[in-house]
């Protein structure tokens, strides 16, 4: 078997392929509900309506999707320029700790002084997070994406440490949690009486900021074609290592953000529990919006949605909520497959 | 200070760096073989985490500890094999896919687990395999207990050392790997296939990952907990560049890897909380790290590594 590049992109392949990733991944998410004893139209039924069949529930999945939507850009846009970046996961718990520091009575400002130094403050450090690696791989040829799987572990580890010592809440009964931000460093609530605050508008306009940084200035031109060909654009003239700098300013810095809006405007505090995973499931919430920035949103509910759906089923279904991981990461492979059939075909010989 | 050296010299600390290294040798081998045939394995923790249940729930359900080293590999062929149709013929992404490999990996794992045993919140142990101590060698001073009284899954990690280097330098088909890994057109031109190449080398590859996994099971904890790989699998990809894609010297960086890994848990217990445990923790990924950046200028990569073969194309 071979593949052949297409010449021309049909539309129907386009719409057609992703509805077969969907398609397969619910087949074999089925056959794992069937092993567990369950009814796989009612189990999808409850995920549904676990998901989004209240306002309660649709609300729930909109504020898990928050940080998703950051860490998703994040990842979408480091991808798009080949920069590998595994390491949204650290840039976020680094975002998290510069939200608490500051926060936390440091600063006596006003809210509107004090949040938008705190979101400053948290990029620059979640872009330092990425500089060291994308800087590796330009000077010594270091692969970014073990480096930046490596400091998550040295980050979390790093976290654990300062929830232990500096950072640890005095009145936290022996937690290894942080002290509470202050009322001027909280994100208000979106809908009085919901857990859905202000992050998740700031993730919107983020998705928007970066669609048109992406679409429409020389910067995300540049930054497709050193993902296309670096070797092509540096014989064009383009700082293909510029580019991968100030992508990983972006990409970090985004991410970053998803640690600051869990803290201000959800959780409160920092505790080692802050993220489940939320820097790894941001590659699949990219993958499954192709890079662009506003599919990012979409997607991010949609697996958000997973999550929220999943969680709620378990309770009342009997299969384990580990499901929602499964069907995301086979989202991802079937989701790429699909991706990669629209471009090329497939010749049997 | 005196102490800290001590350490060094006590036959303990040395079978602890054995058994610490025994599941980096074997994955670290299984990503050697597949980054050599030119297709980076980032699916590696996931498969180690697939291995590390798969052995221990063979075992666990009644089975033989034979078995479950058997089930172990079969289940990380079958991954490498899902790795390698994604990679190969597919010609996807292998940073993209890798990382989908992990996440698929871990979440079906953990979902099985609690298939198996649904309300149970501290795994139970199995009857593990013991140490069996050669006789004659494993009296020497210091180091023989460390080499030559380990359990049987030791002794099949330096094995494996042993056979991909045979099959690497010294067979047809380990030259065929190797040449894939290089110039695949080359290969392809003698009438061999690439895909079949590398294929296989992906999926016995990904088995050797799995039987490190198993080991951490089936050899160390004797029991199967959650993230017990504990980025492993990462450390490993370092430590193939590290070892500059040679099995012995790979082998050298797994026991350097595991020594240091052994003597921060031993120095920590010297120290004795003067500095947070958690530095400590630390040290093994910065090491990783660094490693990478000492080797990286002088280490050859494989030149077709992650570069996609179509045929056809140019």
């Amino acid at each position: 078997m071979r593949l052949e590049p297409k010449d021309t992109k049909s539309l129907a392949a386009s719409i057609l392929y992703p509805v077969g990733a969907i398609l397969a991944t619910l087949i074999f998410s089925s056959i794992l509900v069937l092993m567990a004893g369950a009814s796989p139209f009612s189990v999808f039924y409850l995920v549904a309506k676990g998901a989004a069949g209240s306002q309660f529930a649709f609300f729930e999945t909109l504020t898990r999707a928050t940080p998703l939507i950051f860490t998703g850009l994040a990842v979408a846009v480091a991808f798009r320029a080949k920069l590998w970046n595994i390491g949204a996961e650290a840039q976020l718990y680094i975002g998290a700790v510069v939200t608490i520091l500051m926060g936390t009575g440091a600063l006596p400002l006003p809210s509107y002084l004090l949040i938008p130094a705190i979101m400053a403050a948290s990029m620059l450090a979640g872009a330092v997070m990425l500089l060291g690696p994308a800087f590796l791989k330009i000077r010594f040829g270091v692969d970014e994406v073990v480096t930046t799987l490596l400091l998550n572990f040295v980050i979390l580890l790093f976290v654990s440490m300062l929830l232990e010592g500096p950072l640890k809440d005095p009145m936290g009964l022996g937690w290894p949690q942080s002290e509470a931000v202050d009322d001027a460093a909280t994100l208000s609530r979106v809908v009085k009486g919901k857990r859905l605050h202000y992050g998740f508008v700031i993730a919107v306009g983020a998705a928007i900021f970066l669609w048109v940084i992406m679409k429409k200035t020389t910067l995300g031109f540049e930054m497709r074609a050193v993902g296309h060909n670096p070797n092509a654009s540096g014989f064009a003239g383009i700082s293909v290592n510029g580019v991968l700098m100030k992508t990983a300013l972006l990409s970090g810095g985004i991410a970053a953000l998803a640690g600051f809006s869990e803290v201000a405007g959800l959780k409160g505090s920092l505790s080692l529990d802050l993220s489940p995973g939320y820097g790894y499931t941001g590659i699949v919430v990219a993958m499954l919006a192709m890079l662009n920035p506003l599919g990012v949103i979409l997607s991010a509910i949609f697996v958000s949605g997973i999550f929220v759906g999943a969680d709620a089923m378990s309770r009342t279904a009997g299969v384990p909520s580990y499901i929602a991981d499964v069907m995301v990461a086979t989202a991802l492979l079937t989701m790429v497959t699909a991706i990669m059939l629209t471009r090329f075909r497939i010749r049997w010989r | 200070m005196l102490e800290a050296l001590d350490i060094l010299l006590t036959s303990s600390f040395w079978v602890a760096v054995i058994r610490i290294a025994s599941p980096l040798i074997f994955a670290t081998m299984g990503e050697l073989v597949c980054e050599r045939a030119g297709i980076l394995n980032l699916g590696i923790e996931g498969i180690m985490t697939a291995g590390a249940f798969a052995g221990w729930v063979t075992v666990y359900l009644g089975g033989d500890l034979w078995l479950g080293v058997f089930v172990a590999a079969t289940v990380g062929l079958a991954i490498g094999a899902l790795h390698g149709l994604l990679t190969v013929p597919l010609a996807l992404s292998q940073h993209v896919t890798g990382i989908g490999i992990t996440l698929l990996a871990t979440s079906l794992t953990y979902y099985t687990y609690r298939l198996v045993l649904p309300k149970v919140t501290s795994p139970p142990k199995i009857e593990a395999f013991e140490p069996y101590a050669i006789p004659g060698l494993s009296s020497l001073p210091v180091i023989g207990e460390a080499l030559f009284a380990q359990t049987p899954l030791t002794y099949l990690s330096f094995v494996c050392v042993a056979l991909v280097a045979y099959i690497l330098y010294r067979t047809p088909l380990g030259l065929a790997v190797r040449a894939v890994g290089e110039n695949p057109e080359s290969v392809e031109a003698q009438g061999i296939s690439v895909v079949a190449i590398r294929m296989g080398a992906v999926m016995c590859g990904s088995a050797m990952m799995a039987v490190g996994g198993a080991f951490l099971t089936m050899s160390a904890f004797n029991s199967f907990f959650f993230e017990m790989v504990n980025g492993r699998g990462w450390v490993c990809i370092a430590l193939v560049v590290f070892g500059s894609w040679r099995p012995g010297k790979a082998l050298l960086g797994a026991i350097l890897f595991a020594a240091f890994d052994a003597y921060q848990i031993r120095l920590q217990q010297v120290t004795g909380g003067v500095l947070p445990y958690q530095l400590f923790l630390m040290m093994p990924y910065l090491l990783s790290i660094l490693a990478l950046i000492i080797m990286a200028r002088r280490a050859t990569y494989p030149k077709a590594l992650m570069i996609p073969y179509l045929k056809g194309e140019r």
